[in-house]
C-alpha cells in the first residue's frame, strides 16, 4: 500500500512538472516576443481576459449562459444515448436478431464524420438544439451500443449458468447477472461516449449557433482575438477533464469491484 | 432400497457439424441413488464435464435418456446445484448476497432466507465474513462460499467438477473434510468429478472411472475409505492394503488407455 501511494505521487509529480514546463515556455516564448503577441497571447494577458469573461461575459452573454447552452446540448444528448444505447445495445447482444437490425445501422453511421450529416440534421430540424442534440445524441449512442454488445458476448458463461441452477429466471439472470456483469465495460463506454459527444459539441457548434463555448471560440477567431480563443480552449479542455473525474467517480462507487475479477 | 434419484440410460453425445461427429460420450448407463457420494474420475478430455453438464441441465444428450427421479431432464433447476472448477461467486453481491442469492430469487420470506444464509455460511466456517465482498476472500473461502450457495437452496442432488482443482494441497484436504462432513451431516447426494485418484477414494462411496473419448464407464468401485479409514481422523488416515490396491487398479486402467 505504501509503494503504491509512494508511486502515484511521483506519478503526481511528473504530470506537475510537465505542466509547469509547457507554461513556462509559454511565458518565454511570449516574453522574448518570439512570435506575435497577436498569434501568441501572454498568459498574463490571457489570465486578464478569463478573468473579464468571468465577470462581463463574451458578446454581453456570460460565461456561465455559454457554457450552460453547451452542456445542455451535451447532458441532453448523453442522457438520452444511455438511456437508449444500454437497454438495445444488451438486447442485441442478447438476441441475435435484434442485433442483426441494429448493428448494421450502427456500423453504417459510426465511421461517418458527424459534421457530414450535420448539415443534412440542420436543413431537416433547423439551427436550433433539436439538430445539435440529435448530432450528439448518434455521436455518443454509438460507442455505449457497442461497448454493452461487446459486454453481453464476453460474460462469463458460469455467470449465467449458475444463476439458472440457483433457480433464477430470464428477467432475475438479465437485472442481476447480465446488467451488473456488464457495467464495468458500459462505463468504459460512456466515457468514451462524453468524449466523442464532447469533440462533437464544439465543432457543431462552430458550424451553426449564437451562443456556447465552441461559439465563443470561432467568434473570437473571426476577429482575431487570440486570447478569447486561448480562454475558451482552456475551459473546455478543464471541463472535459472535469467530467471524466465525475464518471470516474461514479464508476468507482459502482463498479467497486472492476480490476478484482 | 433408497430412492433413484438419478437414472442414465444409454446416453451418447457427439458435437460437431453432420460430416464430422466427435463422439464425446458413448452409452453411459449409471444410476445414483440418495446418499451417494459418486466419484467420476478419468483422463482430461474423456468428456467427464460433458456428463455433467448433461446432467445439470445445460445440454442436451445425443441419444439416450438422463432422467431425475422418472422425469427427463430438460434445463437447469435448483434441485440440481452446481459446483463449478472455479468459483463462480457474483463480485458485485457481497458474501451475504451470494449465500442468499437462490433462496432469494426462489421468493422465500425474507426470515427464512436470513435463516437458510446464516446456517450455511456457518456450515462452511465463514461467520463474521458476510459482508466482505468476494475479492477479499481467499481462494479456498471463495469455494466455500460457492459450497454454502449451492447448499443453500437444499439441492436433491449436488454436481461438483474437479471444485478442489484450482487449490493448494492443504486447503484441498480441508475442503474434503469439510464436504464429507456436510455430506454426512444432510445426508446429501453428491456427484463429483477429480482427476485426484486419492480424492475420490477418501470421498466415494463409489468410484467409477472413464476411459478416453469417445468417455465410457469402464470400471466402478464401491468403496467405504470415506466412512472408515477417513472418519476418525481425516488429516492422519491410516491406509489399508485394500486402498493400495485399488489404487493402483485405477491407476492402470488410466494409463492404459494412455498407451493406446
Amino acid at each position: 500500500m505504501n509503494m503504491d501511494d509512494k508511486r502515484i505521487k511521483t506519478e503526481k509529480i511528473y504530470t506537475a512538472v510537465t505542466w509547469l514546463i509547457i507554461f513556462l515556455g509559454w511565458y518565454l516564448i511570449t516574453k522574448f516576443d518570439i512570435v506575435s503577441s497577436t498569434l501568441v497571447p501572454s498568459p498574463y494577458k490571457v489570465w486578464m481576459t478569463f478573468l473579464r469573461i468571468l465577470s462581463s461575459g463574451y458578446n454581453k452573454i456570460s460565461i456561465w449562459a455559454h457554457l450552460g447552452a453547451s452542456f445542455e446540448r451535451l447532458f441532453t444528448a448523453l442522457i438520452l444515448a444511455v438511456i437508449t444505447a444500454i437497454p438495445i445495445g444488451l438486447l442485441s447482444g442478447y438476441f441475435k436478431k435484434i442485433k442483426a437490425v441494429v448493428d448494421s445501422i450502427v456500423e453504417f453511421y459510426r465511421p461517418l464524420p458527424p459534421l457530414a450529416y450535420y448539415t443534412l440534421l440542420v436543413l431537416w430540424m433547423g439551427i436550433e438544439n433539436t439538430s445539435k442534440i440529435t448530432l450528439l445524441f448518434l455521436a455518443g449512442f454509438a460507442p455505449i451500443y457497442i461497448a454493452c454488445v461487446s459486454a453481453v458476448n464476453n460474460i462469463k458463461q458460469d455467470y449465467i449458468l449458475s444463476a439458472k441452477s440457483l433457480g433464477a429466471d430470464q428477467r432475475q439472470i438479465f437485472f442481476q447477472i447480465v446488467l451488473p456483469a456488464c457495467l464495468p465495460e458500459i462505463f468504459t463506454g460512456i466515457r468514451t461516449a462524453v468524449g466523442v459527444a464532447y469533440t462533437t459539441l464544439v465543432a457543431a457548434e462552430m458550424v451553426a449557433a449564437t451562443s456556447g463555448i465552441g461559439w465563443m471560440v470561432l467568434d473570437a477567431s473571426n476577429f482575431l482575438k487570440s486570447d478569447v480563443i486561448f480562454v475558451g480552449i482552456l475551459i473546455m479542455g478543464a471541463t472535459g477533464i472535469l467530467i471524466d473525474m465525475g464518471l470516474r467517480f461514479i464508476e468507482k462507487k459502482l463498479v467497486f469491484w472492476k480490476g478484482y475479477v | 432400497m433408497k430412492e433413484v434419484l438419478i437414472d442414465i440410460k444409454g446416453l451418447c453425445f457427439e458435437y460437431g457439424i453432420k460430416n464430422n461427429l466427435i463422439g464425446a460420450l458413448e452409452d453411459i448407463n449409471l444410476k445414483i441413488e440418495q446418499g451417494e457420494f459418486v466419484c467420476l474420475l478419468g483422463p482430461s478430455g474423456c468428456g467427464k464435464t460433458t456428463l455433467l453438464k448433461i446432467m445439470a441441465g445445460y445440454l442436451q444428450p445425443t441419444r439416450g435418456e438422463c432422467k431425475m427421479k422418472g422425469e427427463t431432464i430438460s434445463g437447469p433447476d435448483w434441485h440440481r446445484g452446481v459446483v463449478f472448477q472455479a468459483p463462480s461467486l457474483y463480485p458485485w453481491m457481497n458474501l451475504n448476497r451470494n449465500v442468499e442469492f437462490g433462496p432469494r430469487m426462489r421468493g422465500l420470506p425474507e426470515d427464512e432466507i436470513n435463516r437458510i444464509r446464516n446456517h450455511f455460511i456457518e456450515e462452511v466456517r465463514l461467520s463474521g465474513f458476510g459482508m466482505k465482498s468476494i475479492f477479499e476472500l481467499s481462494g479456498g473461502m471463495k469455494q466455500r462460499a460457492e459450497l454454502a450457495r449451492v447448499l443453500a437452496n437444499y439441492p436433491e442432488v449436488v454436481l461438483m467438477d474437479e471444485p478442489f482443482g484450482a487449490l493448494d494441497a492443504l486447503t484441498r484436504l480441508d475442503m474434503q473434510a469439510l464436504v464429507r462432513r456436510i455430506w454426512q451431516k444432510n445426508s446429501t447426494t453428491i456427484f463429483m468429478i477429480t482427476h485426484d485418484i486419492d480424492e475420490a477414494l477418501s470421498l466415494g462411496t463409489r468410484v467409477l472411472v472413464m476411459s478416453d473419448r469417445p468417455g465410457k464407464i469402464v470400471k466402478e468401485f464401491c468403496t467405504d475409505f470415506t466412512n472408515t479409514i477417513f472418519q476418525t481422523n481425516p488429516r492422519h488416515p491410516k491406509y489399508s492394503d485394500n486402498y493400495f490396491k485399488i489404487k493402483d487398479e485405477i491407476l492402470d486402467l488410466i494409463h492404459s488407455q494412455d498407451e493406446d
